[in-house]
């Protein structure tokens, strides 16, 4: 297995555990102004209220774009360890995660 | 005749007096943090008098006063620092001083306002008076990167000690001539994530948050570096998600004994100041935030990150346990006590409220509408150390 394939196999899987935990349904209106406040509100610590950054990287739609999106959505869900990014799974779905994921790269409503 | 003269000289008073005079040592103000506000308050009268606008991004903002308290510094998320007439309720000066900034400090004669700044990492000095940039020591740690600056505090003669984020050292520049400032460097640990200085303005702490443990300089005798203390005091065992970074600027000394927040873990630390050892450990209802004393050290106010951000626990710290667990409102972000401590303001974000609290009985005696208000800060802080 070549090492482009094992990347592929890994991506795959990645992105086979995301898909497979909940079909990608929007949240209900009421649901998507909670995630709306909390990203603006709690991530906001860290990455800023206007999300231009802080402690945490800006997270506007420009500083987001090249990054692969299933990345962005672990990033949310699992933490990184080693850094000050918790993870977030106790407080959405993997589904939410990826639709907040979604309007973070159209740009985040007020 | 003699009558009218005294009411005309009256009135030639009224119409010189202008307003009555008054001082600041009551006054403060509350960060809105979502609109750019900020409301000027009494804490006597524990009323609102003035509100002002046009600060810029206040999502993290921190304020630092003049000596005699007339004049507020008001450090903004955007790299904003506004100098604010207290008793004329205005704005007197505005620059944009960096990209991203998140607080600052004042020095010792008051003459040197000084930013502390994420982007571009590192700090600026500014003329109390006039806001002009005197000079600036950016955070270059290695050659070509730049740390994150974090935990500025003054110390005495003109010195700011702060910690480098991404840099893992503890700075001490000297602003003895503001233009040409003097720095030393030492190593700290991983991710310093804040700092403070002690009260007596002796001692530098800086909170790790790569590695269990704070950093601490002896200001005194630099010469000697930093050392840590508290180490491994996580034991080794796996940490709880941290949803919101400690600040440790609220530091609290009470009876010879430092309670600190615990990184990871939902405990305050208690340590003895004379030997720097841990003493004791508090258990709490969430990641501590904010661990700040009464000013008479008997009691110790603790906030949470999310999401147990709508409690409050006391500590009393003759008994050294929570006496008083309390949930006053949602998104509990900042508190500050009255200067002698009578009573706390406690900013509830989520209520668009300040709750005024009687810390003798904690009940509530009075609140004040605001904007998701955050931080509060009274013009007390213009007489201490370390701010």
């Amino acid at each position: 297995m070549s090492a482009n394939s094992v990347i592929f196999a890994v991506f795959l899987m990645s992105t086979a555990t995301i898909a497979a935990a909940q079909p990608p349904v929007s949240p209900d209106a009421a649901r998507q102004r909670e995630l709306v406040h909390l990203v603006r509100q709690d991530c906001g610590s860290c990455h800023g209220m206007t999300l231009q950054g802080g402690l945490g990287p800006a997270l506007l739609p420009n500083s987001l774009k090249d990054k692969p999106q299933e990345g962005l959505v672990a990033t949310i869900y699992f933490g990184r360890p080693g850094t000050p990014m918790p993870p977030w799974k106790q407080f959405m779905s993997e589904a939410e995660a990826e639709w907040l994921v979604q309007q973070l790269l159209n740009g985040l409503p007020q | 005749m003699h009558r009218i003269l005294s009411f005309l000289l009256a009135l030639v008073l009224a119409a010189c007096a202008g307003a009555p005079q008054r001082g600041t040592g009551d006054l403060g103000l509350v960060i809105e943090r979502a609109n750019g506000h900020v409301t000027l308050v009494d804490t006597t009268s524990r009323q609102p008098y003035a509100r002002i606008g046009g600060l810029g991004d206040l999502s993290h903002a921190s304020a630092v006063y003049s000596r005699d308290g007339r004049y507020a510094f008001v450090f903004g998320r955007d790299g904003g620092l506004t100098k604010i007439d207290m008793l004329e309720a205005k704005v007197v000066k505005r620059v944009i001083q960096s990209g991203n900034a998140i607080g600052g400090s004042i020095s010792q004669d008051g003459r040197i306002v000084v930013a502390q700044n994420y982007t571009p990492g590192g700090i600026k000095a500014f003329d109390a008076e006039t806001l002009e940039l005197l000079s600036e020591v950016p955070a270059e740690f290695a050659p070509g990167q730049f740390s994150k600056v974090v935990g500025l505090a003054d110390s005495s003669g003109n010195r700011f000690a702060y910690a480098l984020f991404d840099g893992g050292e503890i700075w001490v520049s000297d602003f003895s001539d503001p233009r040409r400032p003097v720095t030393q460097r030492f190593p700290a640990g991983r991710q310093p994530y804040d700092g403070l200085v002690t009260p007596d303005g002796r001692y530098f702490l800086a909170g790790l948050f790569g590695e269990d443990g704070v950093a601490m300089l002896d200001l005194w005798q630099p010469e000697k570096g930093a050392r840590k203390i508290l180490e491994n005091y996580g034991r080794g065992q796996e940490k709880l998600p941290v949803f919101k970074m400690p600040h440790l600027r609220g530091w609290s000394v009470a009876q010879g004994k430092a309670y600190l927040p615990a990184i990871g873990r939902h405990e305050v630390l208690v340590v003895d100041v004379a030997t720097w050892k841990e003493v004791g450990r508090i258990p709490v209802r969430g990641q501590p935030v904010f661990v700040m004393a009464r000013p008479d050290g008997r009691q110790v106010w603790v906030n949470f990150a999310f999401p147990d951000n709508a409690n409050v626990d006391v500590i009393d710290t003759l008994a050294g346990q929570v006496v008083q667990r309390m949930t006053p409102g949602k998104g509990i972000l900042h508190m500050e006590f009255t200067p002698r401590g009578e009573q706390v303001w406690l900013s509830a974000r989520d209520d668009h409220k300040v709750l005024i609290y009687d810390t003798a009985n904690f009940q509530r005696i009075g609140e004040i509408a605001a904007e998701s208000p955050s931080g509060i800060f009274f013009t007390t802080r213009a007489a201490r150390i370390g701010f």
